[in-house]
C-alpha cells in the first residue's frame, strides 16, 4: 500500500494546498510552522495537548450504535461517532486546545478566529479563557444574527465577537477580516483558523461526515487513509439544490482557484469572483474547502455528495426523534446521507456517521423553519 | 528595455522620484477608469497602478475594500480591466502600467491566457498580491516572456533571506510595504522604512517602491528620502470618494499636484518643509 505522506514541505496536496498569502504574513507562517513541528516531536507538549483532551475535553468520545435508526432504515448497521459530546458541543475543540497551548509556547499573548455557526468561535473563546488570553472572534453579521446563542456564549467567556458587514457577511468575509486582522498585529497575535486539522476507530465499513472547509471530515478521514477498503463519503450542503445555483457544494459544484492562502474547489464566476453561497447551516456556509479534500476528490480516496437543505432537516428531526439526540444542522447532513445509503447495503455493514457537533445552537432555525411549513 | 526600467532609468538621471498612483478599475464608473488614469498621468505620475476588483480582498483595508465593491457593482472582472488598458493605451504609448490584483481572477481566465492578453492591451508589470514567489515561479516565467515584470511585494516581517530570495525573481521593482496590516491604514513608521530599505539595497538592484500609509505630501517626501517610487492608493480613493463622480478627474489632479511638486523639490534641493527634524 502506498503511504500517504502529503503534504509537501511548503503544504501541497498535488496541486492544491499551498501558501498563497500575502508577504507580511510570510515570516509569520514560518514561524508557525518551526513551532508546530517543534511541538509535534515533543512528548511534553503531547502529554499536556493529551491530558488536556481527557480532563478538559472530555475524550475519547463514544462510538454508538444508532439501533432505531437503524431498523428505520433496514440496511447497514448506523454507528455515531459522538463528537457533539465533547465540551462546548464539537469537534472543534479538539483542534483548538492544540493551537492554544501552540500559541502559549510562541509567546502570543492574543488568539483570533473566525467563525460560522459559532461553534469554532466558542471553542476558541473557551481555551482563550482557559489558558488567559485575550481573544476576538470575527463572525459575519447574518451569522450573528442566526447563531444568537454561541455570540452569547463567547460574550460570557470573555470574547470580544465582531460583526463582518462585508462582502456575503457571512464565513468567508469573517475569514478575510480575520486574516486582514492577523496582517496587522501579526507579532502579538495567534490565528487559531476553524478548519481541516488532525486525527482518530475498521468490515465493509463507510465513514460519512459533512464538509463545510472540511474539519470534521479530515479528522475521521485521516487515520483511514491508508486503509483503502474503507468507503470515505463527505457531504456537502447542496443548500436549495444544486440546480438552483443557491447551495454551498464546492467539491461537487465548484472549480480549482485561489483564495485564503490556498489553491482548492470554489464556488466562482467566470471572472473568478467568489458567488455568495447559501445552506440552512452556517457552519457549512462556505464557498472553499480544504485543500486536502480536493486531493482526495481528485485522486478518488473519498467521494463527494452533496445534501439538501429539506433532507438535512428531515434528518436532523429523525435522529432526535429515534435515538434522541439532536444533531448540529451541519452534522445532520452527514446523517441524512447514511439514511439514504443504509437501506440498499447489507445487514452486516457498518456505517460510521462523524456527528460534529449538538444541535442547541439551531434551535431558532429549526423553529423557523418548522413554523414556515405548518 | 521595459517600459518600466526605461522610466525608472530616465528618473534616475533626474535625480527625480517616481509618483505611482493606484486607483481600482471601474471605481466609481467604468467609463471614467480612462480619464481617471489620464488625469492622474497629467498630474505627474510616472508610473500606474490599476487594482483589479476581487470579491474578497483580503490585503486591503476599507477603502479599498469599498472601491473594490463599487467596481464589483459594475461587473467589472478581469477582462474589462484589460479592455480599459487597450483604451488608455490608444493614446499614451509612454507611461508604464501595472495590474494589481488578487490570484483567483486571473487562474479563472488562465495564466497563459492572461499574460498573452495582458501584452496585447499593453500591460508593463503585474502584482499578486496573493502570489508569493514560491507559488508562482511558473506564472513569473511567463509573464517575463511576454515582457511583463512580475512585481513583489516585501514587507517590515520579511526576513534577509526572504529579501534575497525576492529580489532574485522579482522584476521592474520591489514594492515594499512600509506598514503591517492592510492597504490604508494609518501610521507609517519612518524609522523602521530608513532602517529596512537600505538591507533591500543590498540584495538587489531593482528600484524600491514604497507602499502603504502614504497619503499627502509630508509623508510622500519623507518616504522619498529613502525610496525610488512612492505609491499612493488609499488616500486617493478617499479623494474619489469624497465628492460626485462627475468631478473626481480635477480632484485626484489637486490630490496629486501637491505631492508632485514636493517630490521635485527634493531634486531641486530646496529646504521643504520647517517641520523637518
Amino acid at each position: 500500500m502506498r503511504m500517504y505522506d502529503l503534504p509537501d514541505a511548503r503544504g501541497h496536496f498535488g496541486p492544491y494546498g499551498g501558501v498563497f498569502v500575502a508577504e507580511t504574513l510570510t515570516a509569520a507562517l514560518d514561524e508557525l510552522r518551526t513551532a508546530y513541528e517543534h511541538a509535534r516531536d515533543d512528548p511534553a507538549f503531547q502529554a499536556e495537548f493529551k491530558y488536556e483532551l481527557k480532563h478538559y475535553v472530555g475524550r475519547p468520545s463514544p462510538v454508538y450504535l444508532a439501533k432505531r435508526l437503524t431498523e428505520k432504515c433496514g440496511g447497514a448497521r448506523i454507528y455515531i461517532k459522538r463528537e457533539d459530546l465533547n465540551h462546548t458541543g464539537a469537534h472543534k475543540i479538539n483542534n483548538t486546545i492544540g493551537q492554544a497551548l501552540l500559541a502559549r509556547n510562541m509567546k502570543k499573548p492574543r488568539v483570533i478566529a473566525e467563525t460560522g455557526a459559532g461553534m469554532h468561535g466558542v471553542a476558541t473563546a473557551t481555551v482563550a479563557a482557559r489558558y488567559g488570553m485575550e481573544c476576538v472572534v470575527y463572525m459575519g453579521v447574518d451569522d450573528v444574527k442566526r447563531q444568537a446563542a454561541n455570540v452569547h456564549r463567547m460574550a460570557v467567556l470573555g470574547a470580544k465577537v465582531v460583526g463582518v458587514e462585508s462582502g456575503s457577511r457571512t464565513l468567508k468575509d469573517a475569514l478575510n477580516e480575520a486574516m486582514r486582522d492577523w496582517v496587522t498585529n501579526v507579532d502579538s497575535t495567534f490565528y487559531i483558523i476553524g478548519t481541516v486539522a488532525g486525527p482518530h476507530p475498521y468490515p465493509m465499513m463507510v465513514l460519512i461526515a459533512c464538509v463545510g472547509g472540511g474539519s470534521n471530515a479530515m479528522g475521521i478521514f485521516y487515520p483511514y487513509l491508508q486503509h483503502e477498503n474503507t468507503r470515505l463519503v463527505g457531504v456537502e450542503a447542496a443548500g436549495e439544490g444544486l440546480e438552483t445555483g443557491r447551495h454551498a457544494a464546492s467539491l461537487c459544484a465548484g472549480t480549482p482557484g485561489v483564495l485564503h492562502g490556498n489553491r482548492t474547489y470554489l464556488l466562482q464566476d467566470a471572472n473568478g469572483q467568489i458567488t455568495e453561497t447559501h445552506s440552512v447551516s452556517a457552519g457549512l456556509d462556505y464557498p472553499g474547502v480544504g485543500p486536502e479534500h480536493a486531493w482526495l476528490k481528485d485522486s478518488k480516496r473519498a467521494e463527494y455528495v452533496a445534501v439538501t437543505d429539506d433532507e438535512a432537516l428531515a434528518a436532523f428531526h429523525e435522529l432526535c426523534r429515534s435515538e434522541g439526540i439532536i444533531p448540529a444542522l451541519e452534522s445532520a447532513h452527514a446523517v441524512a446521507q447514511a439514511m439514504k445509503m443504509a437501506p440498499s447495503m447489507p445487514k452486516d455493514a457498518i456505517l460510521l456517521v462523524n456527528l460534529s457537533g449538538r444541535g442547541d445552537k439551531d434551535m431558532h432555525t429549526v423553529a423557523e423553519r418548522s413554523a414556515k411549513k405548518l | 528595455m521595459s517600459r518600466i526600467q526605461g522610466r525608472f532609468e530616465a528618473l534616475a538621471e533626474d535625480k527625480r522620484k517616481a509618483l505611482i498612483p493606484y486607483i481600482t478599475a471601474g471605481d466609481p464608473h467604468p467609463s471614467l477608469t480612462v480619464p481617471l488614469m489620464r488625469a492622474l498621468v497629467e498630474a505627474g505620475s510616472d508610473i500606474l497602478e490599476l487594482g483589479v476588483p476581487f470579491s474578497d480582498p483580503m490585503a486591503d483595508g476599507p477603502v479599498i475594500q469599498r472601491s473594490g465593491e463599487r467596481a464589483l457593482k459594475h461587473g467589472v472582472g478581469l477582462k474589462d480591466v484589460l479592455g480599459m488598458v487597450k483604451q488608455f493605451r490608444g493614446d499614451d504609448h509612454a507611461t508604464p502600467l501595472v495590474l494589481m490584483g488578487y490570484a483567483n481572477p486571473i487562474e479563472a481566465m488562465g495564466t497563459r491566457a492572461f499574460v498573452e492578453a495582458a501584452q496585447r492591451a499593453g500591460v508593463d508589470g503585474v502584482i499578486v498580491v496573493d502570489y508569493p514567489p514560491e507559488e508562482c515561479a511558473e506564472f513569473a516565467e511567463l509573464a517575463k516572456a511576454r515582457d511583463i515584470d512580475p512585481i513583489f511585494l516585501l514587507a517590515p516581517t520579511s526576513t534577509d533571506k526572504r529579501i534575497h530570495d525576492v529580489a532574485r525573481c522579482g522584476s521592474g521593482y520591489l514594492y515594499y510595504v512600509s506598514l503591517r496590516g492592510v492597504t490604508g491604514a494609518a501610521h507609517l513608521d519612518l524609522s523602521e522604512l530608513a532602517a529596512r530599505i537600505p538591507k533591500i539595497r543590498a540584495a538587489t538592484r531593482l528600484p524600491i517602491g514604497v507602499g502603504f500609509g502614504i497619503r499627502d505630501a509630508e509623508s510622500a517626501r519623507r518616504v522619498a528620502e529613502t525610496a525610488d517610487a512612492v505609491v499612493i492608493g488609499s488616500g486617493l480613493i478617499q479623494e474619489i470618494e469624497a465628492g460626485a463622480p462627475a468631478d473626481a478627474v480635477a480632484r485626484v489632479k489637486s490630490f496629486l499636484r501637491p505631492i508632485r511638486q514636493a517630490l521635485d523639490r527634493m531634486a531641486t534641493g530646496e529646504q521643504t518643509s520647517p517641520h523637518r527634524p
